[in-house]
């Protein structure tokens, strides 16, 4: 239901009497509301709903995580499947 | 993109789905609660590599497909005043009512405007200090607050001509008539994970316990649902009614306390029709007293209109995961997009356009 | 009523476009000569008859139109009017045609900043110039405040179709390999990220550019083996390939690996909830050309600027007439349909 988008803070700005800044999503730069991560740096990265930051992305939790995935891989629980997803069309 | 593009490698996906593959020794029924992620499901074709044993059911949560008709022709009567400056998602334009949707009231000289965020309506407000600007609340639990963000603020701005046509929505009391209906399938269900962003995972805790379902929150790339996907196959396997998060990254188990306090300073808890469904006790939001100058349902004395749904439409079936959209006879033929009967067809998310657009040949 | 000798001269030197301007008379003149005439002067158009008198080449004709009603009219990497030249000489060169003439017909709003219009005008006579093209008749009018904003402009273009080419829609076949010349989305999403009321910073410019130059070389080395050539403008590549799919009632198959999109245009993409494939681009070619010349002609397309990031996405099948299948990253294939409409930014 929810579209929200990771993107990185560059800049912290205030509207209105609002804390506001401008969130990076792969180069592309749009402004967000932070009132709801009051903690946040720049630098750090968030989901962006609405024109809202609703969160502020835990790396350490997505990095472990990931490595957990990579270690599921290596460890050849299982054997992947030895074709390439798609044929090539060329 | 970071953050983006390791949760769509499709090595990963392909682990993943050989170890739901190697985990599913039984028939599954799994219902996503959000319509994000039936988008990203079928976009990405993912029901089409899953193991035959796991169905993927289809849940109500898609903020265009539940928002009541009474609300849509609540929202046509208002953004046709001639002092209105009607603001709203662009999800919501082509949602028709009985007879007409946003775009049409717009051709007829209606001001009709799409804006990004609730903000934006805003400093709309700031900018025509001699109109009245309406914006469409529409949402889960994840747009409440920044719908509630946009009420505090002209409240504490003293902004008198700016309103909302409120139409939140909750996801746990949802999942509570889905399971509690007679025809009920669903035997998991994968959590709406930027829901769980704001309002974290205690409030499903009860909800496995009482059903006896687990309820894994997950993200919305491909690696993220297949991961939810295994985690929910492995607790059904092991017969495990829990809530485990799979969306650790956004996802804690108290949400965003700052945004979850104006949420409840702003709204309060209240019952709600659900286009296709009906009313459901406490599943909406609605402005407490204190802002109800706010109200546009107040303002432009709209509560008395109602309206009646098509009678062919059967997406209430669909949203409660008791009928796959190209089960209902109207399906394709006299529902499409372009003529919609339900909202299920209407909104890009909702699961019968999903079908339609993803689903018409790979059969 | 008689005009008395002390009434005083109407003003004639404006900063903004007035209703007179379009009204045929000495501030219609003003407006040629001051705005028009400098950048756009060249023989036919000089005589300032109602037509211009045209001796074409040998061949057949090609003739276009196309209206141009794009907001904001200055966007990132372009204006309104270098898009209405590069539009319609792009619509002739897809047809296999050397475009040369063209005519402009301006409407104006009240309103509107002279300053803007000439910087309008001189991008127009610049594009002409780049494109090998020469505007040679035009009209304007000008409507109340409000009608419309600030500019619209349509043209229309004549080309000569080269010999022993035949371009068409119908004529995919099974094999056929289709190619893209560059990456999608750019011209759609500068456009909607420069409207205002999104909250956008972004500078994602527009591929608005002619294609002439680059599709004359190709069809001068490969007359032959290219069998249909579109520009996925309004619709996108999405709907681009629908239409060829459904002319020639074949299937069409890509890979979703292959297609390219720019960072930002990807993230505005995101952002907003809509998919690059349906956003218009201003600057692209999607090309059919049989297989066994498809390296060639990709390498002859890539040697072109417009075309340096140019990709084989995908392949012309028997299977599914009229239907265009995407290969996802997955292994799954799903339908690319016909966008419904505008491209709305959603939030679910």
């Amino acid at each position: 239901m929810c579209l929200a988008i990771p993107g990185k803070l560059i800049e912290l700005t205030t509207e209105n009497g609002l804390k506001m800044g401008i969130i990076d999503v792969n180069g592309s730069k749009t402004r967000a509301c932070l009132e709801y991560v009051p903690d946040i740096k720049a630098g750090q990265y968030t989901i962006v709903h609405a024109g809202f930051a609703l969160k502020i992305i835990d790396e350490e939790e997505a990095a472990e995580s990931l490595k957990l995935w990579q270690e599921l891989i290596e460890s050849g629980a299982f054997q992947p499947e030895e074709d390439s997803p798609f044929p090539e069309i060329v | 993109m970071r953050y983006i593009d390791e949760y769509r490698d499709p090595e990963l996906a392909r682990t993943l789905l050989d170890e739901i593959r190697r985990k599913a020794t039984r028939r599954w029924t799994i219902m996503e609660i959000c319509g994000g992620q039936t988008h990203s499901i079928l976009r990405n074709g993912l029901d089409q590599l899953l193991p035959g044993s796991i169905e993927l059911v289809h849940g109500p949560g898609c903020p265009v497909c539940v928002t009541p008709l009474e609300s849509i022709e609540r929202a046509l009567a208002i953004a046709a005043r001639e002092e209105v400056i009607f603001t709203s998602f662009g999800d919501m334009l082509r949602v028709p009512g009985n007879a007409k949707d946003l775009f049409m009231v717009r051709s007829a000289g209606g001001d009709v405007r799409i804006v990004f965020s609730p903000l934006d309506a805003l400093q709309i407000a700031r900018d025509n200090p001699s109109k009245e600007v309406v914006f469409f609340a529409v949402g889960f639990e994840t747009t409440a607050p920044a719908n509630a963000m946009a009420v505090w603020q002209a409240a504490r701005e003293g902004r008198e001509n700016f309103s909302v046509l409120v139409s939140q929505v909750m996801v746990p009391p949802a999942m509570r008539a889905i399971l509690s209906s007679p025809g009920n399938r669903v035997q998991g269900f994968l959590a709406a994970g930027h829901v769980c962003a704001v309002m974290g995972y205690e409030e499903y805790e009860p909800v496995a316990r009482e059903f006896h379902v687990p309820i894994v929150p997950t993200g919305f790339e491909p690696v993220d649902l297949l991961a939810g996907i295994l985690n929910t196959v492995e607790l059904l396997e092991e017969g495990r009614a829990e809530v485990v998060n799979r969306y650790g990254r956004v996802v804690s188990r108290e949400g965003n306390p700052v945004a979850r306090e104006i949420m409840a300073k702003v709204f309060e808890v209240i019952d709600r029709p659900w286009r296709g469904i009906g009313l459901i006790p406490d599943s909406g939001l609605g402005l407490r007293e204190a802002f109800a100058r706010f109200d546009a349902e107040k303002k432009f004395h709209v509560t008395n209109i109602c309206a009646q749904e098509s009678p062919l439409c059967m997406s209430g079936s669909v949203l409660q995961g008791m009928l796959k959209p190209d089960g209902c006879p109207a399906f394709a033929k006299e529902c499409t997009p372009e003529h919609p009967l339900g909202a299920t067809m209407v909104s890009s998310e909702g699961a019968c356009a999903a079908y339609y657009n993803y689903h018409t040949i790979v059969s | 009523m008689t005009i008395a000798p002390a009434c005083p001269t109407p003003i004639m030197q404006h900063e903004t476009v007035q209703m007179a301007h379009g009204a045929g008379g000495r501030l219609s003149q003003a407006l040629m000569q001051r705005v028009f005439m400098p950048h756009l002067s060249n023989a036919f158009l000089d005589l300032l008859d109602d037509q211009a008198k045209l001796d074409l080449p040998l061949g057949r004709t090609a003739f276009t139109t196309d209206t141009y009603v794009v907001s904001p009219v200055f966007f990132p990497g372009g204006n309104i009017g270098e898009l209405a030249v590069n539009g319609t000489v792009n619509d002739l060169a897809v047809g296999g045609a050397r475009p040369l003439y063209l005519s402009a017909g301006f409407v104006l709003e009240e309103g509107l900043l002279l300053a803007e219009l000439e910087t309008i005008v001189k991008s127009m006579a610049e594009a002409a110039r780049r494109a090998g093209v020469m505007i040679v008749t035009g009209d304007t009018k000008v409507v109340g405040k409000g009608q419309c904003d600030k500019i619209f402009i349509n043209t229309s273009g004549i080309g000569v179709i080269r010999e022993g080419v035949n371009l068409s829609c119908r004529n995919l076949k099974a094999g056929d390999s289709i190619i893209l010349s560059g990456t999608v989305g750019d011209h759609g999403m500068a456009i909607m990220t420069s409207r205002e009321g999104l909250s956008f910073h972004s500078r994602i410019t527009s591929d608005c550019v002619a294609l002439n130059g680059m599709i004359g070389s190709i069809l001068d080395e490969l007359p032959c083996a290219i069998h249909a050539m579109r520009d996925p403008t309004r619709g996108g590549v999405a709907a681009t390939l629908n239409e060829l799919a459904s002319s020639s009632s074949v299937g069409i198959e890509i890979n979703e690996s292959t297609i390219p999109v720019k960072p930002d245009v990807r993230g505005a993409c995101e952002l907003l909830g809509i998919d690059p494939l349906h956003v218009a681009n201003e600057g692209k070619l999607v090309v059919a050309v049989a297989a066994d010349n498809a390296r060639e002609a990709l390498d002859l397309i890539r040697s072109f600027d417009p075309g340096r990031d140019a990709v084989i996405i995908g392949s012309v099948v028997d299977d599914h007439p009229g239907m265009v299948v995407m290969r996802t990253l997955y292994g799954s294939r799903r339908i690319i349909d016909l966008p419904l409409g505008e491209q709305l930014p959603r939030i679910c």
